[in-house]
């Protein structure tokens, strides 16, 4: 009822072009983010630390592989190794030059982990699918034994890890042991936002264009006057970057210290699924995708004991695993465009209810 | 001059002076390689039949593992007093319970999924390692298990013998697996080559759509596919859990299947064992000569980036078929 799009009259192309054509959803989507930023004010740590910045991360990271798997049609199983890059970068840059702003190099690290990412994207003009997917493990091997066996980039720390130093912004810490939850939420989820916007500027612009010609099928899209490789390398390198800023944002603002394990191939797999169920090619559906596979297992973990159920906790991360195999599986014969169809289905018929059509 | 001499020269020196490490790392390499073949091959026969990408392929494989220990202790403990007996019952018990998997991911993952893009079956098969994975640790426990080899009557000890100025070991158990992964090949290459039903497999792996349009029952042939692909894993499963712990830490070392395949093309029965032989080969001899200089642990990537060279200059592997596109 409240959702009609009904007397808005659209009076130049500009705004028939608009991403959110519709007044209700401009109003909805200022209520989120206000809501969003609103958020900063609670008391509740638990909130933001392990669900509301973790999710934000993990979305930076689901949209960074959905611009390439999704958008661009080039499958990738290295997403955690590039997600390391970024940490790994980000550390060496903020230990090798600590009075530069470290958010500048939470920014800065996305561009190694793009430089890394292009390389790596090289052989993608030649393979494609399924033989791509593989060629990106490759990345994901290599870049993990690099983080374990050069320790030059974890300064020769004995324990291999590495640790986040305590860097300020305006004289309040934002990274390190007594940066405070609010500071870290307020800092990655203006990033996240920032950067979803641009990604959706790309998406809808030139770029995505080529990026989803290519997807839908490369041949053709090279007939049209379309390079494939300075596209298929755009999208391995802008992808990259996502993935290597939520790499750094999830070491600096999050865990505060990682080693090498954290940007394993389960890393990968994890971005991946929450594409895929979030919804391929769908800037919504990494938003959504990551809520669903990252938020699950906590609730998984914390419904038991309030149902007054005693089961260990290997049992629940048992039960977690073969929950989310099989709602792939569901989601996948029921709606294998993810969520994000889902939402857009809901919203269809809100805007036409009560008729069926 | 140092580091080239170490890189191109000296490995080389040292295979020519102890020509005995060399075949024992050669047979090592061959042995290993032979696994990742078996594996890979796994693979080959779902992705021929139904051109489903099948990642799940190396959970089977643990899966199947778990299984035979598993049901091998329940009837030990249930008063099945002979061991080999028990051992050949919870053979014959996994095989059914591999068969009873087939069916179960025909009926629930490949049929409602039919006439999907094969990126979306792919992904459904992820959904099936993740179910699987959950299920067997759920099942079976998470720690580490041993395979029952005594007990199948599986050759133990090795054999050593003077040759090439040194000795050279060779496990007893590495000369059945390879006897055995021999059989079951040339098993397979018949049945698919000389039987109805391998004829009917060949036609589906060709068009879905003509194989239907003549009578072939898509449901029956990827059953059959998919309980063939059970069985190779089971195999595989026991000559790797021989070898090493069973346990899901296998899933990484199964993951060096894909390597394999892309070397040797996904379509192709022989290139996943050639593949195989060449990585198991060239991942050792890297890890023995080359290994030292950049300081060890080469085997978890080598694999991969000799794949992914090797695809620069074969983009469809060294057998498989080359796919022509047209707009």
């Amino acid at each position: 009822m409240l959702y009609r799009e009904a007397g808005q009259f659209k009076t130049s192309y500009l705004a028939d072009q608009a991403i959110f054509p519709i007044r209700q959803d401009r109003i909805g989507m200022a209520v989120i983010i206000a809501g969003a930023y609103l958020l900063t004010l609670t008391q509740n740590d638990f909130l933001l630390n392990a669900m509301m910045i973790p999710f934000l991360i993990f979305t930076l990271a689901a949209i960074g592989l959905n611009l390439l798997t999704g958008y661009t049609g080039l499958l990738s199983l290295g997403t955690g190794a590039f997600m390391g890059v970024g940490a790994y970068a980000c550390y060496k840059l903020t230990s090798l030059f600590p009075d530069v702003n470290v958010l500048v190099w939470v920014v800065a690290s996305g561009f190694f982990a793009a430089l890394v990412g292009v390389i790596f994207g090289v052989p993608s003009l030649r393979i494609k699918g399924f033989y791509l997917a593989i060629a990106t493990l490759a990345a994901q091997f290599f870049l993990e034994w690099c983080f374990i066996r050069v320790p030059w980039l974890y300064n020769y720390n004995v324990s291999g890890a590495i640790e986040v130093p305590t860097r300020t912004l305006f004289g309040i810490p934002v990274t390190g042991p007594t940066a405070t939850a609010q500071t870290r939420y307020l800092i990655v989820l203006t990033i996240v936002a920032v950067m979803t916007w641009l990604a959706s500027n790309l998406v809808h612009g030139r770029i995505g264009r080529m990026w989803m010609a290519v997807r839908d099928m490369d041949i053709a899209a090279e007939l049209i006057g379309i390079r494939p490789l300075p596209t298929k390398l755009l999208a391995f390198a802008i992808s990259s970057f996502y993935c290597g800023v939520s790499g750094a944002l999830m070491v600096f603002l999050w865990y505060g210290g990682a080693e090498a394990t954290v940007f394993n191939i389960n890393q990968s797999f994890n971005v991946l699924f929450m594409i895929i169920i979030g919804g391929l090619g769908s800037l919504i559906g990494s938003y959504l995708g990551a809520a669903l596979i990252f938020i699950l297992p906590i609730v998984l973990r914390f419904v038991p004991p309030r149902l007054g159920l005693d089961i260990q906790a290997a049992t629940v991360e048992h039960v977690t695993f073969m929950i989310v195999g099989a709602l792939i599986i569901f989601f996948l014969i029921v709606e294998p465009h993810g969520l994000a169809r889902l939402w857009q289905i809901a919203k269809q018929k809100l805007r036409v209810w009560p008729f069926p059509y | 001059m140092d580091l080239l001499y170490s890189i191109f020269i000296d490995p080389f020196v040292q295979m020519a002076t102890a020509p005995d490490l060399l075949a024992q790392t050669l047979w090592e390499g061959l042995v290993g390689g032979m696994l990742y073949a078996l594996i890979a091959l796994g693979f080959v026969l779902i992705f021929k039949a139904s051109g489903v990408f099948n990642f799940a392929q190396g959970i089977m494989v643990v899966f199947a593992a778990l299984t035979l220990i598993g049901l091998h202790k329940l009837l030990v403990q249930n008063g099945v007093s002979n061991a080999t007996a028990a051992a050949y019952l919870a053979l014959l018990l996994t095989i059914g319970v591999m068969f009873v998997l087939a069916f179960a991911v025909e009926r629930l993952v490949l049929r409602p999924l039919v006439n999907q893009p094969d990126i979306i079956l792919f992904m459904a098969t992820f959904g099936l390692t993740y179910f699987l994975i959950g299920f067997g640790e759920l099942v079976f426990g998470g720690d580490p298990k041993i395979m029952i080899t005594e007990d199948l009557r599986l050759p133990t000890g090795a054999i050593t013998y003077k040759a090439l100025g040194g000795l050279l070991s060779l496990q007893r158990l590495d000369i059945a697996a390879a006897v055995i992964a021999a059989i079951m090949v040339t098993t397979m290459a018949v049945f698919f080559s000389k039987t109805r039903i391998g004829r009917a497999l060949r036609a589906v792996a060709d068009s879905h759509k003509a194989a239907l349009s003549v009578g072939i029952s898509l449901e029956q042939i990827w059953v059959i596919v998919w309980f063939a692909s059970g069985l190779v894993a089971l195999v595989t499963g026991i000559m790797w859990g021989a070898r090493s712990d069973v346990s899901f830490a296998l899933e990484v070392i199964a993951l060096k299947a894909l390597p394999v395949l892309i070397l040797g093309g996904f379509t192709s029965i022989p290139g996943a064992i050639v593949g195989g032989l060449i990585i198991g080969i060239g991942e050792k001899l890297a890890e023995f000569y080359w290994g030292p200089l950049i300081g060890g642990g080469t085997d978890s990537w080598f694999a991969y980036v000799l794949a992914l060279v090797f695809l620069l200059f074969w983009p469809h592997g060294l057998f498989g078929e080359k796919i022509i596109e047209r707009v």
